[in-house]
């Protein structure tokens, strides 16, 4: 099971969340500058999958942009790893027509794709259903 | 492939991160949360950061309370409200315009107020209770787009209590034509069944039609609640594998629609998904896992490309096929797979196959065999993870024979590592080893300090206790055990010679009690040593006032007059006057018992060894007094957790601290008493999750009986071992002939060996040797017990699952039908219902009459032929003479039904009587039933009509094959209806409430009760001693005591568990030495597994359960059992 998304740059700041367990606010900040940490200081050749406490970290990184998946011990990560490309993937799809930044669609895109921990959703045509009949209706 | 893709992405980062990129740039500019993130970027301190952001919620504040912000403009500010907390910034004052914009906006507007609410709230808070109407709302929507995102809200998050209220609405969405709402609605229901599962529980078979939907998107929903589901309770889904298995074959044969696919490779996480039903439901069950083999195989056969989502569904794949009831061509498949994985140069393959080999090794080891030299090169692998997971395949393949070469590297992680997690993790791993093959004392004392000084405050606190216990304890052989503590000591004494304060304070502690207790072995030291090594532990800085009170106390256990008297003296006046109270009270101690020679012998006497302390810890004894107090009005006892749910619910004050605080407690006491281990072994008895803590530790599970186990993590190991060498004489394979040399020449020098085991036909180079070297010393013993337990595991698992299909059969045929003559337990209320010789209610309406009249016949002549037979002699005695019960029913026990006629019974009990009726009730112990006969008698002069006895019970699951409607009762006959019982909840003692209430003459009703013992319900359970060592290391309740042996001498283990197989019905599995253990379990077939051992005149009694509290009842049995006896 998926316990959380980051989407952090190179300097290490965060530029999405998502939890699926309840991390306090205080926490969060400590817990994603220690993971970042973790996946940052690792090089190209080593494994796209680090311990972090009592469950694993998968991390893919698109030039500047570091994606990390923390998920329990029992989940297969090279099905993460592939699931974080399917996300990219995606939102390569939708942002080429419309260029722009948006935390917003970023997180409606992502929430289509995981719920509550789990896959619910990598169909990509389906996964942007929805964020496309709001666009549609915003436009017109 | 993906690389391909990978670089066109590589444009995609500028659009999310705003990173100078001219196109964005000029848009973005315009959007304040642009100009935001950009600012933030740009930034180099965090205190700059916090200006900034404070700055934002402050202009946030300002705006979002204004009457003139627009929806669209707040939504742009709820965005931003997001961007801030997700810094770590609270903006709590913006949750309730989330609310506000989910209710009030208009498409994206709304969606982006869902979205911050799911982000916001947490499912306890208590705004959430305003965002019910709002999807209500919604969902009554005739708009598309509005009933889809309430419904994605509701699948993210929603108040548990509030449920109900959209339920119904959740429900019919279920039946819409549009895929998309079918599909949340499913997704929401999941989440309730997560939540609250009982609200769902109704509407299982509408999840049956999700699973059949005509599009693969709502069936891939529904697959969520069935994973879930199945986890729960396999048996129940069995005859869904057939479904999923054709699913899965239309999914692996193409199928579906292409934009399912990924890469060429047909919806791959639904693959994942069904893979992972699959093995739940084949696990132990070889005619689920017949129907999957030929789809498994398919599966294998297409994830042939080359992509990392082919390898992600054949790990999914292989661990299935492990899982499932093996089938051999498919396991060698699988293995070659997992060949592929560990020998792939990528290198997160190379991981995902150490996972997968160290899941199958445990199946069987002989795969280890097959790589062992990658596995050598992973070991020393630069990236620490490959190394972590190597670690744990090999402690999987652990076996006395390559225990050192094992351990050795997993202290040289441990000395390199600095993850807090990791190096708890390993220590207790590497204990537990240590523990359970230990070649010598000198290994396993050295083993332990390094763990102690590796391992440190980091360690499982439990870990440093059980070593002192197993020390002081010992094994069967005295001297062995004096050699093991001498060189304990030993090693000790120079530890604290060289460096102390580099030491750990748990080390230290170890240390002061072992020398405490032990150091007077070694005659040759000097009196004043070791007190001045103490004293010497005293002094340190950074020695903690804990450390401090372990060394007091074993000062005072060696100030043996003399030299080492003057230096307690001189400690003891420097803590006399110490404001810590603890050390204080120690430094009093150690100077009156330093003075007086023969106080000290009698306090503190040596080598007295643990003292057996006989704790009743069922209470049994104030059993009397409970009554009493019930009786007047007091109230029940409820178990802390209740009472604490009950709290929460009321919501009072938690009293959680103060429920914690008991083992902590009694531990702390410890420290300064001499018998510390049998007191803790107490306490943690006490604290009922013992058998958690270890198993999270991974350490401590059976670590208690010392380093010569005759119980291991793989069963019993003696005749494991004995089974081993015998294969390996026949069986001289290259490699095990490496290993036995190897074993015979310790430090043997590689040529003679690595001539005999080289696996390749190539010249090997010096490094590859020594390689082989490792290799031949890391899988030594491996070949030969793989076919063991693969045999081992099949039968255990077919065992287990046919005893659980047998009681869960017999328990839903008892309730849905009662004619199917394969079940015995209903057949034999069939047969009671025909040709009962006494009056049953449910029989057909003509023959009522007729029915009774045969009775009275039945009744005279059965009672007087088979009186004698029927009772087992000496069991019971029938107490006609003192019971109220009226003079026709004296025999009422002889009338038993033919089928239970010469099976165990206990005396007919008169239960009350109100003039009219009287009602007493015995019951009758079947092989696999408890049935409950419960006799009404009219003693009135005439006839009552309409009799209706109903049978309640809070612990026992009560199942009748008939309405329990008397309808008639004739003056002066008996009625007799017969229920079987099973245990719902394990308490002592069980009780059934019986009412009856007739309405003639004057309506009336009589309630009363029946109370039996647990032990009614308990039979033998046979299986081998293997099986038995899996099912103990899988329960997780237990309880532990001393108990008083029966008789003396070498007989009193085998006599003592004669009464308990005699008078519990509990089956001797096997006894061994000083140790035995026994089975049985809980009607219909709940286990219950005993392990018994004599130490010093008492036995050791240990009990383990998969179901809370069964161990503790089944104790005060065992108890009672002794007492009577």
């Amino acid at each position: 099971m998926i316990k959380f998304v980051l989407m952090v740059n190179r300097q290490g700041q965060t530029r999405l969340s998502r939890y699926y367990q309840p991390v306090e606010l205080s926490r969060r900040a400590q817990l994603e500058a220690d993971v970042v940490r973790c996946c940052l200081s690792r090089r190209r050749e080593q494994c796209s999958f680090v311990e972090y406490k009592d469950f694993k970290l998968i991390y893919r990184q698109y030039a500047a942009l570091f994606i990390v998946v923390a998920v329990t011990e029992n989940e297969n990560e090279l099905s993460v790893y592939e699931l974080v490309h399917n996300f990219v993937e995606v939102l390569d799809k939708y942002f080429s027509r419309v260029i722009m930044f948006n935390l917003d669609r970023v997180h409606i895109i992502l929430d289509e794709m995981i719920q509550n921990g789990h896959v619910v959703e990598t169909n990509r045509n389906r996964v942007l259903a929805p964020l496309s009949a709001l666009d549609k209706l915003a436009d017109g | 492939m993906s690389d391909v893709v990978e670089k066109t992405l590589t444009a995609l980062p500028s659009l999310l991160s705003l990173d100078s990129q001219p196109g964005s740039a000029k848009l973005s500019s315009a959007s304040k949360l642009g100009h935001l993130i950009r600012g933030i970027t740009d930034l180099s301190s965090k205190h700059e950061e916090e200006k900034l952001i404070q700055g934002e919620l402050a202009s946030i504040k300002d705006q979002i309370s204004s009457p003139s912000t627009s929806m669209r403009q707040m939504k742009e500010l709820m965005v931003r409200a997001i961007y801030c907390e997700m810094l770590g910034y609270e903006a709590s004052f913006t949750y309730i315009h989330a609310i506000k914009l989910a209710q009030q906006g208009g498409a994206l507007e709304k969606r982006v107020g869902y979205l911050a609410v799911s982000l916001f709230l947490n499912e306890s808070h208590e705004l959430l209770l305003l965002l019910v109407n709002t999807v209500l709302k919604d969902l009554q929507s005739t708009n598309l787009i509005e009933v889809c995102m309430a419904l994605t809200v509701v699948g993210q998050i929603f108040p548990k209590d509030m449920i109900p209220a959209i339920l119904p609405l959740v429900e019919e969405k279920l039946n819409h034509p549009k895929e998309i709402i079918r599909r949340k609605a499913v997704l929401a229901l999941y989440k309730f069944y997560l939540i609250a599962p009982n609200q769902v529980q109704h509407i299982h078979n509408k999840f049956r039609k999700a699973l059949c939907d005509k599009d693969p998107g709502v069936m891939t929903a529904s697959l969520h609640i069935y994973l879930n589901m199945i986890q729960e309770n396999p048996e129940g889904y069995k005859d869904l594998t057939v479904s999923f298995v054709t699913i899965l074959k239309q999914v692996v044969g193409g199928k579906l629609p292409m934009d399912f696919n990924y890469h060429n490779v047909p919806a791959p996480w639904l693959q994942i998904q069904l893979l992972r039903i699959l093995s739940l439901l084949g696990k132990n069950d070889s005619s689920s896992s017949e129907i999957m083999y030929e789809v498994l195989d398919e599966s294998l056969r297409r994830a042939e490309m080359n992509h990392n989502i082919t390898y992600a569904i054949l790990f999914e794949c292989v661990k299935c096929i492990y899982t499932v009831h093996p089938k051999s061509d498919l396991l060698e498949k699988a293995a070659k797979c997992i060949g592929n994985f560990v020998l792939s140069p990528k290198i997160n393959l190379k991981y995902l196959g150490l996972k997968a080999l160290t899941y199958v090794v445990q199946q069987d080891p002989k795969l280890a065999l097959q790589h062992q030299m990658t596995i050598i090169e992973c070991l020393d692998h630069p990236d620490l993870i490959i190394k972590r997971e190597t670690l744990e395949l090999l402690f999987r393949i652990t076996n006395s024979q390559n225990v050192t070469v094992i351990v050795e590297k997993m202290l040289e992680f441990l000395r390199a590592s600095k993850d807090d997690h990791t190096t708890t993790d390993l220590v207790g791993k590497v204990t537990e080893l240590a523990e359970k093959y230990a070649p010598d004392n000198e290994w396993f004392i050295e083993t332990m300090n390094t763990v102690f000084s590796l391992g440190g405050d980091m360690m499982q606190p439990d870990l440093p206790n059980s070593f002192l216990k197993l020390l002081s304890e010992g094994f069967d052989s005295a001297e062995e055990d004096r050699k093991l503590r001498l060189f304990a000591v030993d090693s000790y004494v120079s530890l604290l010679q060289q460096e102390p304060d580099k030491l750990p304070q748990r080390f230290l502690q170890v240390i002061s009690w072992v020398l405490g207790e032990y150091s007077h072995l070694k005659e040759e030291l000097e009196p004043t040593t070791v007190p001045m090594l103490l004293a010497k532990v005293l002094a340190m800085k950074n020695a903690t006032s804990e450390t401090k009170t372990w060394a007091l106390t074993a000062m005072t256990k060696l100030c043996d007059g003399g030299a080492g008297a003057a230096v307690a003296q001189q400690v003891s006046e420097a803590y006399s006057s110490c404001l810590d109270t603890v050390l204080r009270q120690r430094g009093h101690e150690l100077q009156l018992l330093s003075q007086d020679p023969e106080l000290r012998a009698r306090v503190l006497p040596r080598g007295a060894g643990p003292e057996a302390l006989e704790v009743d810890s069922s209470l049994s004894f104030l059993d009397e007094y409970v009554s009493e107090a019930l009786a007047a009005g007091a109230a029940p006892y409820k178990p802390p957790h209740q009472r604490q749910e009950e709290l929460a619910r009321t919501k009072a004050l938690s009293l959680e601290p103060y429920g914690l605080s008991l083992p902590i407690s009694m531990s702390s006491c410890s420290i300064a008493d001499r018998h510390s281990p049998t007191l803790l072994s107490i306490s943690s008895g006490l604290s009922g999750n013992s058998a958690d803590l270890s198993n999270k530790g991974g350490s401590t599970t059976l670590k208690l009986d010392g380093v010569k186990r005759v119980w291991g993590k793989e069963g019993y190991l003696v005749q494991r071992e004995a089974v081993e060498e015998g294969a390996q004489v026949e069986v001289p394979s290259p490699l095990l002939s490496l290993g036995q040399q190897e074993e015979e020449d310790q430090d043997g020098s590689g040529p003679s060996a690595s001539q005999t085991a080289t696996p390749t036909p190539t010249a090997t180079p010096e490094p590859e040797q020594e390689k082989q070297q490792l290799a031949s010393s890391l899988f030594v013993g491996l070949s030969s017990h793989s076919d063991v337990s693969l045999m081992g595991k099949s039968e255990q698992n077919l065992h287990r699952f046919r005893r659980k299909a047998k009681g869960s059969a017999s328990l839903s045929a008892g309730r849905e039908t009662t004619s199917d003559p394969a079940v015995s337990a209903p057949s034999a209320v069939d047969d009671l219902l025909c040709d009962s010789p006494v009056e049953t209610p449910s029989c057909t309406q003509g023959g009522l009459a007729v029915a009774n009249g045969r009775c009275s016949d039945s009744e005279l002549t059965n009672g007087d032929a088979a009186g004698g037979e029927l009772r087992p002699p000496g069991e019971d005695g029938l107490d006609g003479e003192d019971g109220p019960a009226p003079a026709g029913d004296l025999d009422l026990a002889s009338r038993l039904p033919d089928d239970l006629a010469g099976l165990p019974h206990s005396d007919v009990t008169p239960l009350g009587s109100d003039g009219s009726l009287d009602l007493s009730a015995c019951h009758v112990q079947g092989e696999d039933s408890l049935s409950l006969l419960v006799f009404v008698h009219n003693s009135s002069s005439s006839d009552l009509q309409q009799v209706l006895l109903e049978l309640h019970s809070d612990e026992l699951e009560v199942l009748c094959a008939c309405e329990n409607t008397l309808t008639e009762v004739q003056s002066g006959r008996t009625a007799m209806c017969r229920y079987l019982l099973s245990v719902k909840k394990p308490a002592a003692h069980v009780e059934v409430v019986a009412v009856v209430s007739y309405p003639t003459p004057d309506p009336r009703s009589l309630r009363l009760s029946y109370r039996l013992p647990l032990s009614s319900f308990i039979r033998p359970l046979s299986v081998s001693t293997e099986d038995y060592g899996k099912m103990w290391l899988s329960f997780s309740h237990d309880t532990k005591q001393n108990l008083r042996l029966v008789g003396g001498g070498r007989e009193a283990l085998s006599a003592t568990l004669s009464v308990l197989e005699r008078k519990l019905r509990l089956r001797v599995v096997e006894i061994i030495g000083t140790e035995g253990v026994l089975a049985c379990r809980l009607l219909p077939d709940l286990p219950c597994l005993m392990h018994c051992r004599v130490h010093a005149g008492t036995l050791a009694v240990w009990l383990r359960s998969p179901v809370p509290d069964l161990p503790d009842c089944l104790l005060y049995h065992c108890q009672r059992a002794f007492t009577e006896d």
